[in-house]
């Protein structure tokens, strides 16, 4: 054996021994599911890490905050149920004022009792103007919010606000802590404190945020003691720590979830949503708002091919922002792909197949531009399925990809892929996307849709307080949509979710567009109870 | 030396300076949109008036000299403002995560000196061996991969494969608390893949640096000389050939840096590389600030301390000045 033989078995040695030493310390807890699998201790992925935990921010506003409570919140089925209120609101006749009588002995996890003062602060704070919190277009109705006694809080409306009651899932901040602090970046924003199942004790910032649950909790102790929710931004990557055993569930697109499709010890949860993707139609472009060429588009389409291939089946054909199983949906609104019957409707108003095959009407080519926001794989995807659609109708569609600032100067005249969806009630969407006065409002009504019939029937429908005559309303809406379509719904896209095992009976709400920390089958983890 | 130190530090005040005052020029010219960051979804259904609302409230439409004017000025009283993207005093941010980084990235860049060195030497003593071409043609191949791309790669085996490291994160998911044997654990692998991403460099520099001194006159002379084997690989040609190579270790400053954003985002490392970009792209002037002062700091110490090193390795080279 020569000397360098030696010193080469040595290094292999001691590389091995490096390699066996670092097993051994990594044994207890971890090699797999036994670090995540203390009987009590829920660890999942998500892919998103919120800027903020304070509701005067925006946090929570859609319910389901984990630390926090909402005056009310929604069950499995979105119906509202009383939370930090002991009953639905009293309504005024004329809708103007919203009456709620408060829970009693509950505490805030730091001991303080929750009072109708917190009410108050947490409303008010939001509604001021040096808060910084972008969502509070949504409580542009409240004119005012007041106490009575200890334990009554009256809502006055400046219009009849028909889901008002929906809002007020959002959650009640603290006044003792939060009131004390500058509201914008205060302690409070990453160490809330709250009446909710769940209290926050660390949030490593791009890692986890760490839960233990609330012992005192007015609903009673949640069974799930430790709550983790790890910070994975990579859809790769956490579909790989779910593989590895480090994860108990995650968020995964429909590629990835596919993979676990045949695990014994996971099941998928395709949770149904409000998420749609559709196509806005500028009104003012002269090709995209002939409302011919709409309606031509609409039909052209072809939507099951979309969510078969772009969403492996996970999700529905779109009409409208109302997805088709949702009660507020207008049975018969629903249009076959059809193709010949998009270029019949194009012939009859005069756009003629041109040289090139794209059809011309008194020299203008049915031709206009497609943005979506680049990087986004599923937008880009739809928007080119879309684009090769139109192209067999015989009008040309150019996908382009930017960002929003590129995108939002052009959004008066060309066409964007949009997405958006809010399940709570059918106003949230449609009268933002519909109504013609918001026409070019930040981000509200891109397609600056102007259609009177839309307009009277969505102001109907937001301060009508009777349920017939709101559902009689949205159905004009869509059937007014049918007609004359400002916007191409293209597909509502379902969130897929993998999960262990261990618990039993989970469930999923219907979703928004946007993937909040409450979304997913730990909506209501507090609930969750062991499988054996 | 002490006078060579002195007169880098004084210079890098105004380095420095003119470097936020290049930033904040950026940031005002790029296309993002600071109150979009800010609102996310939310600005996607806010009202025009709660747009503009926002935008006085962040101070987004002054002009950018007199934003810098006032950073710079409560900068200097120990201010560095607030964050508008993370909600959260810019000096709160840092010191949460700077930490952490400097761990991933020290540890990552000792590793690759230390193995680079090894096997340069190792490489060079007998060109065209084995061990050279395999070492070389590794590190060529390494030169191309991405450092994500390597991130992934090493997950899949060390931790779905083969079970033994934890995929990422700074300690167990499910724990509450930072053991320092956690997070040594959870190092490992992305202090490893920063480290071999970052190995080529060193590595080829060494190679040819002591390969070239070998085949010199002083190191001829001394082997005629008949001194031992080691005395000349490591007194002589070593010494040489590390030359080029602690040039290289103050200009890898940056490499590592950016290499460690990578990183951090595949194992979910909570640094400061992940608030850096998100601090450019939402045009959070403040915390971008403090993170270019940061970096360009860390740039012109690696720039010192390898002049200073190689003063020190070659006495010819003396300090300047």
């Amino acid at each position: 054996m020569t000397a360098r033989t030696a010193r080469g078995l040595a290094a292999t040695t001691l590389a091995a021994a490096l390699i066996a030493s670092a097993a051994a310390c990594s044994t207890p807890g971890a090699g797999g599911p036994a670090g995540a699998a203390a009987a009590d201790s829920v660890v999942v992925g998500i892919a998103t890490e919120p800027e903020s935990l304070s509701p005067l921010l925006g946090y929570g506003k859609d319910g389901n905050s984990k630390i926090f409570d909402g005056l009310l919140t929604h069950d499995a089925s979105m119906r509202l149920r009383p939370a930090l209120a002991v009953a639905l609101p009293e309504v005024s006749r004329d809708g103007l004022t919203y009456t709620y009588r408060l829970r009693q002995g509950v505490r805030f996890s730091d001991g303080t009792p929750f009072t109708a003062a917190d009410v108050v602060f947490t409303y008010r704070t939001i509604l001021d103007a040096k808060t910084n919190n972008a969502a509070k277009t949504e409580l542009d109705a409240v004119e005012s919010v007041t106490r009575q006694g200890a334990d009554r809080v009256v809502f006055t409306l400046k219009y009849p606000y028909a889901p008002f009651a929906e809002r007020t899932v959002l959650p009640i901040a603290p006044e003792h802590i939060a009131g004390r602090q500058d509201v914008n970046s205060g302690e409070f924003t990453t160490r809330p404190v709250g009446t909710g199942p769940y209290v926050l004790t660390a949030w490593s910032k791009g890692e986890k945020l760490s839960f233990r649950a609330n012992p005192d909790y007015w609903g009673g102790a949640p069974a799930v003691k430790k709550f983790t929710m790890a910070v994975i931004k990579d859809d790769d990557v956490r579909a790989t720590r779910l593989r590895a055993g480090e994860l108990d569930g995650a968020v995964l697109p429909p590629n990835l979830a596919k993979g676990f499709a045949h695990d014994k010890g996971r099941t998928t949860l395709a949770a149904t949503s409000f998420d749609y993707r559709n196509v806005t139609l500028p009104t003012l472009h002269e090709v995209a708002g002939d409302p011919a060429v709409r309606r031509a588009l609409d039909l052209a389409v072809d939507r099951t091919a979309m969510v078969d291939k772009l969403l492996d089946g996970a999700g529905k054909p779109a009409y409208g922002p109302v997805p088709t199983d949702s009660p507020w949906f207008t049975k018969g609104t629903e249009r076959a792909h059809d193709l010949g019957r998009a270029r019949r409707i194009l012939d009859a108003a005069g756009w003629r197949p041109g040289a090139d095959g794209i059809r011309v009407k008194d020299g203008v080519r049915a031709a206009f531009p497609l943005w979506y926001t680049s990087g986004d794989k599923l937008r880009q995807e739809h928007a080119l399925a879309y684009a090769s659609d139109a192209k067999k109708a015989g009008i040309e569609i150019t996908t382009e990809a930017g960002t929003w600032e590129v995108i939002e100067p052009r959004m008066k005249t060309e066409a964007v892929l949009a997405g958006g969806g809010s399940p709570a009630d059918p106003d949230f969407d449609q009268y933002l996307l519909l109504k013609s006065t918001l026409g070019g409002d930040g981000f509200n009504n891109m397609a600056r849709y102007d259609n009177p019939a839309v307009d009277k029937a969505l102001d109907e429908g937001r301060r009508s307080g009777d349920r017939t005559v709101r559902k009689a309303a949205y159905d004009t809406v869509q059937r007014e949509l049918v007609k004359n379509p400002g916007y191409t719904f293209l597909t509502h896209i379902d969130h897929l979710y993998v999960v262990g095992n261990r618990w039993k009976n989970l469930t999923t709400q219907v979703e928004p567009h946007d993937h909040g920390l409450g979304s997913g089958p730990w909506w209501n983890v507090e609930k969750w109870q062991p499988a054996t | 030396m002490a006078r060579m130190t002195g007169r880098r530090v004084l210079l890098a005040a105004p380095v420095l300076l003119t470097v936020t005052l290049g930033v904040f020029a950026a940031a005002a010219l790029s296309p993002f949109d600071p109150v979009k960051a800010y609102a996310g979804t939310a600005g996607l259904t806010a009202s025009q008036e709660t747009l503009d609302q926002l935008r006085d409230n962040l101070g987004a439409d002054r002009p950018f000299l007199t934003r810098w004017w006032e950073w710079l000025g409560s900068a200097l009283t120990g201010d560095l403002g607030t964050s508008a993207v993370m909600r959260r005093p810019v000096a709160d941010v840092i010191t949460e995560r700077l930490g952490w980084s400097v761990l991933l990235a020290g540890t990552a860049f000792l590793v690759a000196v230390l193995l680079g060195a090894v096997l340069g030497v190792l490489a060079a003593r007998r060109p065209g061996r084995l061990l050279d071409r395999a070492a070389t043609a590794a590190a060529y191949t390494l030169e191309a991969a991405p450092a994500f791309w390597l991130g992934l790669l090493a997950i899949w085996f060390f931790a779905v494969h083969l079970g033994v490291l934890p995929a990422g994160g700074l300690t167990d998911a499910g724990a509450d608390t930072v053991t320092a044997g956690q997070v040594a654990r959870h190092l490992v692998l992305p202090a490893l893949v920063l480290a071999v991403s970052q190995l080529p460099w060193f590595f080829l520099y060494v190679r040819q640096g002591v390969a070239d001194a070998l085949a010199e006159d002083p190191v001829r002379g001394a082997r005629a000389r008949g001194l031992a084997e080691r005395t000349v690989l490591l007194g002589h040609a070593l010494r040489a050939g590390m030359l080029p190579t602690l040039t290289l270790v103050g200009s890898r400053v940056p490499e590592v840096i950016t290499g460690a954003l990578l990183v951090e985002t595949v194992f979910s490392w909570p640094g400061i590389a992940a608030a850096t970009v998100e601090a450019a792209t939402s045009v959070d002037f403040p915390l971008l600030a403090a993170l270019t002062v940061l970096a360009t700091a860390a740039v012109l110490a690696g720039n010192l301390l390898s002049d200073l090193l190689y003063g020190l390795a070659d006495p010819r080279v003396g300090f300047d000045g």
